[in-house]
């Protein structure tokens, strides 16, 4: 039996109400009051998660940013001290070992917040490629992590607007935050790194502001409806980068694992793509379906604000067009769905 | 607005979280408050056919919250007369009326014995308790 970790919050999630569900080796909040509701607040005013799970690694010397760039996708170069990145951790084959915000802290030190599941993997990679002068600490227990998203989100917690893929250093109610303009609900918002000590002053600071606190489930139908990929359904180590729509995220003209591979990838094209889309019979799909003509949903949800089912699935290139009909195994029965663009749900379509 | 727990005594309960209310050789099936409250608030109710037949503790279709997919237990066997139409448009009628507005099915009883192998409220609350 595997003991599960706790977050500095888990007292107040469980005096809260919320059910406490095991999640990638710790035992995390799935929801307070309900999914949909929690997903709805983000919507139309403000929530926070307790993501205190991520992994949070520090690379640090003058070599940091070689190793770096020797490891991940995307262009470490493109980061001033101030600035935050969306990356890969990829193997030789292009696959995806994570995907990662990478923060430029100061010229030699960088932060990586990496998925809970994949934290201590991403850390013997890099230490295994350690280079002379650079340092890799996981500093994952010294940091809490609260995401605060929605439109009124940064009304409500006290702070400014400012540029995504940024951060600063301030405070929210005397508690010192690092101040990342990152999210994973496709809302503004911010993720406010704190102290572990200091999480539940935080917390309770954020929560008396008014805004509401969500769980895993809100957060895994918030990204989906924003077509956001979660390592370990959409995206991973057996998937190239390309095939998965994050040729974006790879500066194929850096040297990075996997490179070459990824460069053939694009220059013949993929074999299979992933594409979200919705379902235009009445049914919810769901990680793991069949999509008939050689395919597979990767995840699959009931849209909370569109009120259709929604996923994400790889299918043949010839099929990963806007508008193509898809026949999903829905348990046995055919049910149809079309090939969308991203985002499946953007704010104009709010009824 | 979710109902809070209750089990009325005037029903009868299949330990897999569904009820029955029988009127004559009739009999309107649906699940417990537990089940409801387990799946969260219900985004899709896959219904049997009228005239199909259900069969005691097979599924007869499915309902489904954000997260969760949960098969229909029949408690009893016999043909559907009627499926709610009501919950099919909202399935989170359920949620807010288990035992009322949140119905199933209605079902023509063929083997009106196996009512005796049902549980009585206290019997399914023991269920519950022994989780």
């Amino acid at each position: 039996v595997q003991t599960l970790r706790r977050t500095p919050l888990h007292d107040r999630h469980v005096a809260l109400g919320a059910r406490m569900v095991p999640f990638a080796g710790w035992e995390m909040p799935v929801q307070y009051e309900g999914v949909i509701q929690e997903h709805r607040a983000v919507r139309t005013d403000a929530g926070v998660f307790d993501v205190s799970h991520m992994g949070e690694l520090e690379i640090e010397g003058p070599t940091a940013r070689d190793l770096l760039q020797s490891m991940l996708s995307n262009d470490v170069d493109k980061l001033e001290p101030g600035d935050a990145q969306y990356t890969l951790l990829t193997n030789e084959q292009g696959g995806i070992i994570d995907d990662l915000i990478l923060y430029r802290l100061d010229s030699h030190r960088y932060l990586i917040v990496a998925n809970a599941s994949n934290s201590d993997i991403v850390l013997s990679w890099l230490t295994d490629h350690e280079l002379r002068g650079s340092d890799v600490r996981d500093v994952s227990d010294e940091y809490a992590l609260l995401a605060v998203q929605g439109p009124n989100a940064l009304d409500k917690v006290g702070l400014e607007h400012g540029k995504a893929f940024t951060w600063t250093m301030g405070e929210v109610d005397g508690v010192e935050v690092m101040i990342n303009r990152t999210g994973y609900t496709g809302e503004e918002g911010v993720e406010l790194a704190c102290m572990a000590d200091d999480a539940g002053r935080l917390w309770d600071a954020v929560v008396a502001r008014g805004i509401t606190p969500c769980g895993l489930g809100a957060r895994d139908t918030l990204r989906l409806e924003v077509c956001y990929p979660l390592h370990g359904n959409d995206i991973g180590p057996q998937w190239d980068a390309i095939s998965s729509g994050l040729g974006w995220a790879c500066a194929l003209e850096t040297e990075f694992t996997g490179v070459e591979t990824l460069r053939a990838v694009k220059e013949r094209g993929p074999e299979q793509k992933l594409v979200p889309f919705k379902m235009t019979e009445r049914a919810i799909p769901r990680q793991h379906m069949a999509i008939e003509g050689g395919g597979e949903v990767t995840s699959g949800t009931q849209s909370p604000m569109l009120d259709v089912g929604i996923g994400m699935g790889y299918v043949p290139a010839a099929s990963a067009k806007a508008g193509t009909e898809l026949v999903i195994d829905v348990r046995g029965k055919p049910r149809r769905a079309e090939v969308s663009k991203k985002p499946l749900y953007k704010k104009e379509q709010a009824t | 607005m979710a109902a809070s727990e209750s089990y009325p005594d005037d029903l009868l309960y299949h330990a897999e979280h569904d009820w029955a209310r029988i009127d004559g050789d009739e009999a309107v099936l649906g699940v417990t408050w537990f089940a409801q409250d387990a799946l969260g608030e219900l985004v899709h109710y896959e219904a049997p056919d009228v005239g199909s037949t259900v069969a005691k503790d097979s599924s007869y279709g499915e309902v489904e919250s954000v997260k969760a997919v949960s098969d229909l237990i029949s408690p009893l066997s016999g043909e559907v007369l009627e499926v709610n139409a009501k919950v099919v448009d909202a399935p989170e009628t359920v949620n807010e009326d288990p035992y009322g507005d949140g119905w199933l099915i209605r079902i023509r009883m063929t083997s009106p014995e196996e009512r005796d192998q049902l549980l009585d409220v206290a019997g399914y609350k023991k269920v519950l308790d022994e989780g």
